[in-house]
C-alpha cells in the first residue's frame, strides 16, 4: 500500500536543498536548479507508479544534494548547483495538466520539469512544453506516439517506450514454448491495455503466423471482478495468457484466476507484474512470466548504483523499489549528466545539446538516447519466471533482450516495425 | 422597488478590462482566465437549467462533442482554422442535443440527472473503445489560422483568450436577455408549478426542450474552445467527475446573476491551481473545505456577496 503522505519530508528536503544553497559564499555564480516533478500523488495511479516516483525522486535529488551517490555520480548537485523540487499531482486529466505545467514553468519558475506517468498527459504536454521552450523531461509514460507522431526540441524521454515490454514478452514465450500454437488475452480498456494487446498479438504473429488467438478480454479499468473472463480465457484452452494489468486488477486477477487452474492450464505473463510482486509475494503461482517495463526491481543490474538505490530506498521507505523509482532515477541522472557536460552555469540550449543522443549510467544499467534524433531512451527489457523459495517469491530462467532487438531502429514507426521486421531482427 | 439593472454594463465593461487587461497579463493567468472563462459558459448553461428546476450530470457529453467535432475537423479534413471548428462544433452539439433532447424533456429531478448521465457515459464508453482516436490518451489539437488568416503563437494565445472573454461577454448578456423575455420567465414557472403553467396555455415540455438545446449550445461550444486552448482532448472530457466539476462550480457561484458563473469558475480555477501548488499532496481537501464554507455561509452561492450589498445600497 501507499504510504501516508509523508509531507515532513519533503520540507525537510527543501530544508536541506536551501541549506545546500546557504553554504554557497555570498555571490557565487552558482545557480540553484529546480526541478519541477510531476507524478500521481492521489488517485488509483497513486499507489503503485505515483509515489514510488515521488520517493525514487525525493530519494536521489538528497543525495544528489550531498553528493554522496556512488561514482560517476558522487559530485555535489548538478555541477555544484544544488536542487531543489516542486511537486504536482498528476491526478485531474490532460486539461488541468496543461494548466498546471504553465503554472510550474511560469509561475514557479522551474528551470526544467520531469513527469507524467499517464500517456495522455504527455501527450498532452509536450506541445506546450516545446511552445514556452522549457527543457522537459518525461519519465514513465509509454506510448510510442509520443515521438512517432511528432518531433520536439524541448521534450525527451529517458524511459523505453512500451513496445519493448510487449516484443520482449513475445519473445520470451515463443522460446519458452517452441511449440506455441493459441494464445489469449486479458487487458484493461484503456489506451495502455488496447496497445499492449495490439503490439503483442502482431508480435507473436509475425514470430509465428500459425498462432491463433482464442479470445482477447477487455474489461474497464479498476472492475475488479473477473469471472466471466476468466471463463473465456479458460474454455479456449490457450498455450499462452497476457495481461498488462497493473496494481489492484492484477491482484484481483491472480487471485481469482490462480484457484480456477488458468495459471496451471496456460503459461501466464504479466508484463507489469513487477509492481505486484511485494505485495502478493508467494500467491503467484509458480511459473508465471514477470515483467517489469525493463531492467528495473529484480532484473535490475548488479551494478553499484543499484545496490545503492535497492538498500536506500528499503531503508527509507520499508518497501522495495519497483520500477517507477528506477525510471524517475533514470531521469535524474540523465539530466545531472548532460547539466554536467554543458560545464556549470550553461544555459538550457547547451544542455539540451549534452542530453541530445548522450548515454549514462543508471541503477538499470546503460540509458541511450537512440531515437527521435537522440531525445527518444532505449535499454534492454528482461523477462523471468516466479518461482517460490522458502516462501519467498523469486524469478529463474531470467533472459535479458539487449535493448537493439526489443526497440525499433531510428525513423521506424513501431507497428510497422514489428509487421515488417521483428523477424529478421530475431 | 427593484434596483436598477446594470448587469448588461457590468458585462460590457467586464469585456473591455478583460480585453485591455489580457495584453499585460502573464502567460499563466493568461491561459487561467482563458479556461476560466471557457468553462464558465458550461456553467452559465447549467445555470439556466437550473432555473429550470432541472440539474445535468452529464453536461461532458456535449463538452466533449464540441472538443472532439474541432478535434475531427483538424483530425480527418487538416483545416486548423478556429472558426470552422467552433462553428463545427456548434452544429454538432446543437444536433446532438436536438435528439437526446426529445428523451430528456420527459423527465425531471433525478432522473434528468441520471439520464443525463448516462448519455455522456455512453459517449466515454465509444471513445475510449476507439483506438484510432487514441482511446484514453486522446489526440493534440493545432489551431493554425482564424478566419482565413495564420496565426503566430503569441497571437494564437491572444486570440483564443479573446474568443472566450468575447463568448462569455455576448452569452451572459444574451442570457440575461433570453431569462428576462416571456419565454425565458417560463424557466423559473416550471420550477415552481408545472401545472400552473400548462394551464396558462404554454407548453412546458417545449421550455424544457429550448432550454435544453440553448445548454448544448453553450456547452459544445464551451468544449471546442477548451480543447483550442488546451491543444489536447481525451474521453475524461465526457466522463462523470467532469460533469461532476461543473456542477460543483455552479452550486459554488449561485444562480442570482448570469455573471456569477463566470467569477465562480474564476475563482475555481485560482484555488485549484494555488491548491495544486500550494499543497500537492492534499489539494483535494482544499478544494472541498471551500465547498463545505461556501455551503454553510453562502447557501445560494458566491453571489450573494454582491446580492447582499447590492440591497443594502439600494
Amino acid at each position: 500500500m501507499a504510504r501516508p503522505i509523508p509531507l515532513f519530508e519533503g520540507l525537510a528536503i527543501l530544508a536541506i536543498a536551501s541549506a545546500a544553497g546557504a553554504q554557497q559564499p555570498a555571490g557565487a555564480e552558482v545557480k540553484p536548479v529546480k526541478i519541477g516533478i510531476v507524478t500521481f500523488l492521489s488517485g488509483a495511479a497513486a499507489g503503485p507508479f505515483g509515489v514510488p516516483a515521488r520517493n525514487g525522486a525525493e530519494l536521489l535529488v538528497e543525495a544528489i544534494n550531498a553528493g554522496s551517490l556512488p561514482p560517476p555520480y558522487a559530485t555535489k548537485g548538478f555541477g555544484g548547483a544544488p536542487l531543489s523540487l516542486a511537486f504536482i499531482d498528476e491526478a485531474g486529466g490532460t486539461t488541468k495538466q496543461v494548466s498546471e505545467y504553465r503554472d510550474l514553468v511560469q509561475r514557479q519558475n522551474v528551470d526544467v520539469v520531469v513527469g507524467y506517468i499517464s500517456s495522455g498527459d504527455c501527450l498532452a504536454v509536450a506541445p506546450v512544453a516545446e511552445e514556452l521552450k522549457k527543457l522537459t523531461v518525461l519519465f514513465d509514460c509509454g506510448s510510442p506516439r509520443i515521438f512517432e507522431d511528432a518531433s520536439y526540441q524541448y521534450v525527451f524521454r529517458t524511459d523505453a517506450h512500451a513496445a519493448m515490454d510487449s516484443v520482449g514478452a513475445a519473445l520470451y514465450v515463443t522460446e519458452l514454448k517452441p511449440g506455441l500454437k493459441k494464445i489469449a488475452g486479458i487487458n484493461q480498456n484503456y489506451a495502455w491495455g488496447q496497445d499492449s494487446w495490439n503490439d503483442f498479438e502482431s508480435a507473436i504473429k509475425a514470430l509465428k503466423p500459425a498462432v491463433e488467438t482464442t479470445t482477447s478480454q477487455m474489461p474497464k479499468l479498476l472492475s475488479g471482478q473477473y469471472g466471466a473472463e476468466i471463463s473465456a480465457l479458460l474454455s479456449g484452452d490457450p498455450d499462452v495468457v497476457h495481461s498488462s494489468f497493473w496494481d489492484g486488477d492484477l491482484e484481483a486477477f491472480v487471485l481469482q484466476a490462480a484457484p480456477r487452474g488458468v495459471f496451471a492450464k496456460s503459461t501466464v505473463i504479466l508484463t507489469a507484474g513487477e509492481t505486484a510482486m511485494a505485495r502478493l509475494g508467494a500467491q503467484i503461482p509458480d511459473g508465471t512470466v514477470i515483467g517489469a517495463r525493463g531492467p528495473h526491481g529484480v532484473y535490475a543490474p548488479d551494478n553499484q548504483l543499484n545496490r545503492w538505490l535497492r538498500k536506500a530506498f528499503f531503508d527509507r521507505y520499508g518497501v522495495a523499489a519497483t520500477y517507477p523509482a528506477y525510471h524517475m532515477a533514470q531521469a535524474l541522472l540523465g539530466l545531472k549528466t548532460a547539466y554536467e557536460k554543458a560545464g556549470s552555469g550553461a544555459g538550457q540550449e547547451k544542455v539540451i545539446a549534452a542530453l541530445e543522443g548522450s548515454s549514462f549510467e543508471t541503477p538499470s544499467g546503460t540509458i541511450r538516447m537512440a531515437l527521435a534524433k537522440g531525445h527518444q531512451a532505449i535499454e534492454e527489457t528482461v523477462y523471468g519466471t516466479t518461482k517460490t523459495v522458502k516462501g519467498q517469491v523469486t524469478v529463474v530462467n531470467v533472459k535479458r533482450y539487449p535493448a537493439e532487438v526489443v526497440n525499433p531502429p531510428e525513423g521506424m514507426k513501431t507497428q510497422d516495425w514489428i509487421k515488417a521486421s521483428l523477424k529478421r531482427t530475431k | 422597488m427593484r434596483a436598477p439593472d446594470r448587469t448588461e454594463k457590468i458585462a460590457l465593461l467586464g469585456l473591455f478590462a478583460l480585453l485591455a487587461g489580457g495584453a499585460f497579463l502573464p502567460q499563466w493567468a493568461l491561459f487561467l482566465v482563458t479556461l476560466a472563462l471557457a468553462k464558465g459558459l458550461v456553467v452559465l448553461s447549467l445555470l439556466l437549467l437550473m432555473r429550470t428546476g432541472l440539474v445535468s450530470f452529464g453536461h461532458g457529453l456535449y463538452y466533449c462533442l464540441g472538443a472532439y467535432a474541432a478535434g475531427m475537423v483538424g483530425q480527418l479534413l487538416h483545416v486548423g482554422d478556429a472558426a470552422v471548428m467552433l462553428l463545427v462544433a456548434l452544429a454538432v452539439s446543437c444536433a446532438v442535443a436536438l435528439i437526446v433532447g426529445l428523451l430528456l424533456a420527459s423527465y425531471r429531478g433525478i432522473f434528468f440527472a441520471m439520464l443525463s448521465l448516462a448519455f455522456s457515459m455512453i459517449l466515454y464508453g465509444l471513445l475510449v473503445k476507439s483506438a484510432a482516436l487514441g482511446s484514453t490518451d486522446g489526440f493534440n489539437i493545432t489551431v493554425t489560422a482564424a478566419a482565413g488568416a495564420s496565426l503566430s503563437s503569441a497571437s494564437r494565445r491572444y486570440l483564443l483568450f479573446a474568443l472566450s472573454a468575447s463568448f462569455a461577454a455576448m452569452a451572459a448578456v444574451g442570457m440575461h436577455r433570453f431569462l428576462g423575455s416571456h419565454l425565458g420567465r417560463l424557466a423559473p414557472a416550471v420550477r415552481d408549478n408545472e401545472l400552473r403553467v400548462e394551464y396558462l396555455g404554454a407548453s412546458v415540455r417545449r421550455v424544457v426542450y429550448l432550454n435544453t438545446i440553448i445548454a448544448a449550445a453553450l456547452t459544445g461550444l464551451a468544449g471546442a474552445l477548451t480543447a483550442l486552448v488546451v491543444g489536447h482532448i481525451d474521453p475524461e472530457m465526457a466522463y462523470w467527475t467532469t460533469s461532476g466539476e461543473f456542477v460543483f462550480v455552479a452550486i459554488l457561484s449561485g444562480t442570482a446573476s448570469v455573471l456569477a458563473p463566470f467569477l465562480g469558475s474564476l475563482l475555481f480555477e485560482l484555488l485549484r491551481s494555488f491548491a495544486y501548488q500550494y499543497s500537492p499532496n492534499t489539494w483535494q481537501m482544499v478544494v472541498g473545505a471551500a465547498m463545505l464554507l461556501v455551503i454553510m455561509f453562502l447557501p445560494t452561492g458566491l453571489w450573494a456577496v454582491f446580492g447582499r450589498r447590492g440591497k443594502r445600497v439600494a
